[in-house]
């Protein structure tokens, strides 16, 4: 285990003192866990897996109904949702004050009596996501805490700008002190069928995030097919992706659960063959604190409890925490709450 | 536990619905329940105990019907039902769409109440039963308001006795009453004993939504009640349920007129190729085998998977099954409720206990300590001849065995003495509409599985019944042609006049048709055929059970026949007319000297344009594509029925035969034949125009004899799909007593005269077929 991820902390208490355990429990990168070293590439294997799009769709959609946490079990599984949470800022007016209030959110999600109220110490995001210009104002408003400052990259969203700088990118932003790098894949590379020069850029990007660790945006909204999603998905993981991610954000369509279920499906593949863990995080369109809780139970329920932590899994987004914390106050206080009562990013 | 302590372990937790609601609606029925009889509750009477079989806790006490109260609500049936046909197709749908909103209206009501009286999930009976029912009500409001113009020439059976089974309690009723209602008759249900509550219910919301009195009635008990309204004065049965009961009932209504469904037990397979989504189909097999405990008529219970992916799916199921969660089903966060019945579980358990040479798998679920809970099971590594995979477990239990191609699931998949559902799993779209039609059963679903609507018809081939529910073809089941027959009599043959033969002619004694080939009659014995005058006009074998053997045999081997073009058919069939026109005056002379009627060449001609009729449709009687609510098709595919026995009407010895074999032929089915017992001579003259009318071996086979001694043999054969009889000789009674072994599909004339010289082609088309829903959701 190298330094670096023991520095992004594990979800095991091994080291923190007691006001420190729940900052380490939220923003652990891959605690505990080998990363992903990467396969060659088996185009078998992944060429050959099966993506049912109108089954895969009826699961998702009964999902919701077959599973549900109620009042404690609620409040908590929403607390580990804000864990989850990438807080995000992708605007081309993000300016270092904006980024450092951001940051202070990051740090103290949830009003403090809230959390108080709920009996849980000290919580934060599980991580701050903004633009390569943006690093130093986050690593500097984050310093002193574990959350971690993703960077996303290679020409995002498009991933069309020159490989090497598209490489070069990647390490730039490492020097800069991100330690979560978010890659975009050439989508072209699916479309065209083009596998081994998707893994060989996924392998690239790999090899230049060192010890960062990186996420494969597969912008699904832009593969076509689920098959293309599982296939895509399969391949980044065998160049060595920590996590796959969906979406920029900036797609027609973002994170929707049968996307997700092709993906995790594909962890799992991933995971039985190979025994590696790789994350998952969805991006873009999730905002209420039920679809955060359904996303919760899709990946307990296809990955199982080991997922459901913030090193295994991230949700990308900016306006998602803000409806958990209304709901949290309710669970509070039984009333409904208002956005205002919450201090904003 | 505290929310740190949830926070790390990221439980579910309970997420009880409230029973509440449902507990205040029976404490307002003074939790004892009567009968709902033209349109009152009756006083509670003696009875029993409706309990919630995940408690065990009494519910309510319910009233045991006596012979008298059948007796009351099938008067009050009979009597309001002139009224509720004559309100028209527009007053009934009104009322099917008011008790559509009401459904609607109080449905997390109806769907507490579900699950505490069954112990199904509370997501299914809210999520998959009661929207369900809701449909099924809209759906046949439209079908009321469309009759008159749609079912034209059809009309209202009567008063219809209708019993139901525990597993889709409210469900089943929907099934049953919506279409009756539509088409304008009224009813008489009895809903299982362990499950009575939502009738009950219902029959609150029939009174709510001033539905006339009498048209809905409802009366309690066990199956000694529902003995009561099978023999009561009733025109048809429809009955869910086990097919033993089913067979009893089959035989109790034989010859009594009175129509009747069935729709019986299953042993369905769910197959799934090497090219699947693997994940897809595990999910899928969790909503066909562990949907509702298991206790469903078509779940897909014998799971067979292609060898080369055998071991990574059982892998893959072993490692879903533990992620099931058995528990209270009025939890929001459960799969798997209750067992209906301690009797039901000891069953399952028995049977799963007489496993032997496999694997017993069982999802590691803590099982509640009171109620009644079964884990989910899987049983891997039988082989077909052992009695699990034969068996309906109606549990939780799902066995499994392997494939090595297409043609051998195919085979597994047809092993098997029921016929009601099927599921495939492949990626491949030739595969999957290739397989489909292949399978055995009413419903095919492709890549999915325990699709139903109200709109595409659902029900079985074999020993899983017969009459389709759903769709049009639901509505048949409960319409009945509207003319009035008249008694047929029957048609003896002529005696003879002792006088001596007259000497020259050159003997032709008539053999079997059996095979394309004409066949000395097994038994050696032959008899004479005599004119109105007492003339001998010539010999005919006297078949045997042998024959009949042989002759099913043969029309077994023509299976090729029913895979042949609708096209090609429709050529053949015209072949035989140009065959047959071109005889057409030796065929009316030997009509004429037969029957002595002079209707000869008027038969001959008909006979004719029935031919001509046939051949139009066999190209022409299509399916359907329903507009079921999902993104895909749900296709109602015509398939033959297969072989068919026919008992050719006597008093049109050639039309009477044409009539039944052409459209049959069309179809694709085989027959084997008993020619018109008085006068077969123009049944053994075919022979020749037979044979020379490019029709494969097989595909026609005719006898003659004695009705009652082949229509027996036949309709005992195992191996025959159906059996229809249109002989003078009154064996309508025999013959649908004695259908009850396989279940065949019978098609008797009651004693009842079928008027021959209108062309009703439609009325066989319809016999001739049956209709296979296959679901195919699509989407890429």
């Amino acid at each position: 285990m190298d330094s670096q991820i023991a520095d992004n902390g594990a979800p095991t208490p091994v080291k923190a003192p007691a006001d420190q355990a729940a900052a380490s429990v939220a923003n652990a990168s891959h605690g505990g866990l080998p990363r992903n070293p990467g396969m060659p590439l088996d185009l078998d294997w992944a060429l050959g897996i099966e993506a049912n799009t109108s089954a895969i769709e009826r699961r998702c959609a009964s999902l919701p109904g077959r599973r549900t946490v109620k009042k404690d079990h609620q409040a908590a599984w929403l607390l580990k949702a804000v864990t989850c949470i990438d807080l995000t800022t992708l605007a081309g007016d993000d300016t270092d004050a904006r980024v450092q209030r951001l940051c202070a959110k990051a740090r103290q999600p949830v009003r403090a009596d809230i959390l108080s109220d709920l009996g849980m110490s000290k919580i934060t995001t599980g991580a701050v996501c903004v633009y390569h210009d943006m690093i130093p104002a986050a690593v500097r408003a984050l310093h002193g805490t574990d959350i971690p400052v993703a960077a996303v990259s290679t020409g995002f969203p498009a991933g069309l700008s020159p490989f090497h700088l598209r490489v070069e990118e990647i390490r730039e932003s490492v020097k800069a002190g991100a330690r979560e790098i978010d890659i975009v894949i050439s989508r072209r590379h699916v479309l065209t069928g083009n596998w081994q020069a998707l893994y060989d850029e996924m392998k690239a990007f790999r090899e230049a995030c060192g010890e960062a660790h990186v996420k494969a945006i597969l912008a699904t909204g832009e593969l076509g097919t689920l098959r293309n999603v599982a296939r895509a998905s399969m391949i980044c993981m065998m160049a060595g992706a920590d996590f796959i991610k969906t979406s920029t954000g900036k797609e027609g369509v973002n994170a929707t659960l049968p996307v997700s279920l092709v993906m995790i499906r594909a962890i799992r593949d991933y995971y039985e063959r190979t025994g590696v863990h790789v994350g998952y995080k969805p991006a873009g369109g999730i905002s209420k604190a039920k679809d955060a809780l359904v996303y919760l139970s899709l990946m307990k329920e296809e990955l199982g409890n080991r997922w459901v932590q913030p090193d295994l899994f991230r949700f990308g987004a900016s306006s998602l925490l803000g409806d958990i914390e209304r709901q949290l106050e309710h669970h509070v206080t039984g009333a409904y709450s208002a956005g205002y009562r919450h201090p904003m990013a | 536990m505290t929310i740190k302590e949830i926070f790390d372990s990221m439980d579910y937790g309970l997420a009880p619905e409230s029973a509440a609601d449902a507990f205040a609606w029976l404490v307002d029925q003074g939790s004892r329940f009567g009968l709902f009889i033209d349109g009152t509750f009756t006083q509670p009477g003696k009875g029993f105990e409706s309990r919630n079989p995940a408690t065990g806790e009494v519910l309510a006490e319910l009233t045991q019907a006596t012979q008298k109260d059948v007796e009351a609500a099938v008067k009050a049936a009979r009597a309001a039902q002139p009224g509720w046909a004559e309100i028209g197709g527009t007053g009934r749908a009104m009322f099917l769409y008011a008790i559509a909103r009401l459904l609607q209206k109080h449905s997390r009501l109806f769907a507490v109440l579900e699950t505490l009286d069954n112990g199904k999930p509370i997501r299914e009976s809210r999520d998959i039963d009661i929207p369900l029912v809701q449909r099924h009500f809209y759906h046949h409001a439209g079908h009321a308001q469309l009759m008159d113009t749609e079912m034209a020439g059809r009309e209202a059976l009567g008063v219809c006795g209708q019993i139901i089974p525990w597993n889709f309690p409210l469900l089943m009723l929907a099934w049953k009453v919506a279409p009756a209602l539509a088409m304008g008759n009224t009813v008489v249900l009895k809903p299982a004993e362990y499950t009575s509550l939502t009738a009950l219910l219902f029959a609150d919301i029939c009174r709510q939504a001033g539905l006339p009195k009498g048209v809905v009635n409802i009366v309690t008990g066990d199956g000694a009640v529902g003995e009561m309204i099978v023999n009561a004065k009733v025109d048809k049965i429809a009955f869910t349920g086990s097919t033993d009961v089913g067979r009893k009932i089959r035989q109790a209504t034989a010859g009594s007129g009175k129509a009747l469904t069935l729709e019986l037990g299953g042993k369905s397979p769910y197959i799934v190729f090497d090219d699947a989504d693997l994940d897809s189909a595990i999910e899928g097999l969790v909503d066909a085998i562990w949907f509702n405990q298991g206790q469903v008529c078509c779940a897909g219970s014998r799971l067979l998977v292609q060898e080369s992916v055998s071991e990574r799916f059982h892998t893959k199921l072993r490692a879903r099954m533990k992620t099931l969660r058995l528990g209270d089903p009025l939890d929001k966060c459960v799969d798997v409720g209750a067992i209906i019945d301690p009797v039901q579980h000891a069953q399952i358990t028995k049977m799963v206990a007489s496993a032997r040479n496999c694997t017993v798998h069982q999802s590691p679920v803590a099982l509640p300590t009171q109620g009644c809970f079964y884990p989910p099971t899987l049983i891997e590594g039988l082989s077909p001849a052992d009695p699990l995979m034969q068996e309906e477990i109606f549990g939780p239990v799902l066995v499994s065995t392997t494939f090595r191609t297409p043609a051998e699931a195919v085979e597994l998949a047809n092993n098997t003495r029921y016929g009601l559902a099927a599921t495939l799993w492949t990626e491949n779209v030739n595969l999957a509409l290739d397989i489909a039609p292949k399978l055995a059963a009413g419903v095919v679903w492709v890549n999915g599985t325990n699709m139903f609507d109200a709109a595409a018809p659902f029900g079985g081939v074999r020993e899983s019944g017969f009459g389709r529910e759903g769709g049009v073809e639901g509505l048949m089941a409960y319409t009945r042609a509207s003319e009035k027959p008249e008694p047929l009599a029957p048609v003896p043959a002529f005696e003879s006049n002792d006088a001596p033969v007259a000497p020259g002619g050159l003997d032709r004694t008539a053999k079997m048709f059996v095979g394309g080939k004409q066949a000395r009659p097994d038994g050696g014995y032959s008899k004479p055929v005599y004119g109105p005058d007492g003339n001998l006009l010539g010999h005919v074998g006297i078949g045997n059970r042998k024959d009949v053997r042989n002759a099913v045999e043969a029309a077994h081997a023509a299976k090729g026949w029913s895979k042949t073009t609708g096209h090609l058919r429709a050529q053949i069939l015209y072949y035989l007319a140009e065959n047959l026109a071109a005889r057409a005056d030796e065929f009316a002379m030997r009509i004429d000297a037969m029957t002595g009627k002079g209707t000869g060449a008027a038969e001959v001609e008909a006979s004719l344009q029935r031919l001509f009729s046939a051949a139009a449709w066999a190209d022409k009687y299509d399916g359907l594509a329903h507009g079921v609510p999902i993104r895909g098709v749900a296709l109602g595919m015509k398939e033959p029925v297969g072989t068919i026995g026919i008992l050719c009407a006597d008093e049109a010895p050639l039309l009477g035969l044409i009539s039944a074999v052409a459209p049959a032929l069309a179809m694709g089915n085989r027959v084997v034949l008993a020619a018109s017992q008085a006068f077969p001579l123009a049944a053994t003259d075919l022979y020749q125009v037979l044979e020379t009318s490019d029709l494969p071996a097989g595909v026609v086979n005719i006898l003659t004899g004695s009705h009652k001694e082949l229509g027996e043999t036949l309709v005992k054969h195992l191996n025959l799909d159906a059996v229809w009889s249109f002989s003078s000789t009154d064996l309508s009674k025999m013959i649908e007593e004695a259908s009850a072994g396989n279940l065949k599909r019978t098609w008797v004339n009651n004693g009842q005269a079928f008027d021959w010289s209108r062309d009703q082609s439609k009325r066989f088309l319809q016999a001739a077929t049956e209709v296979k829903t296959v679901w195919i959701p699509y989407g890429e």
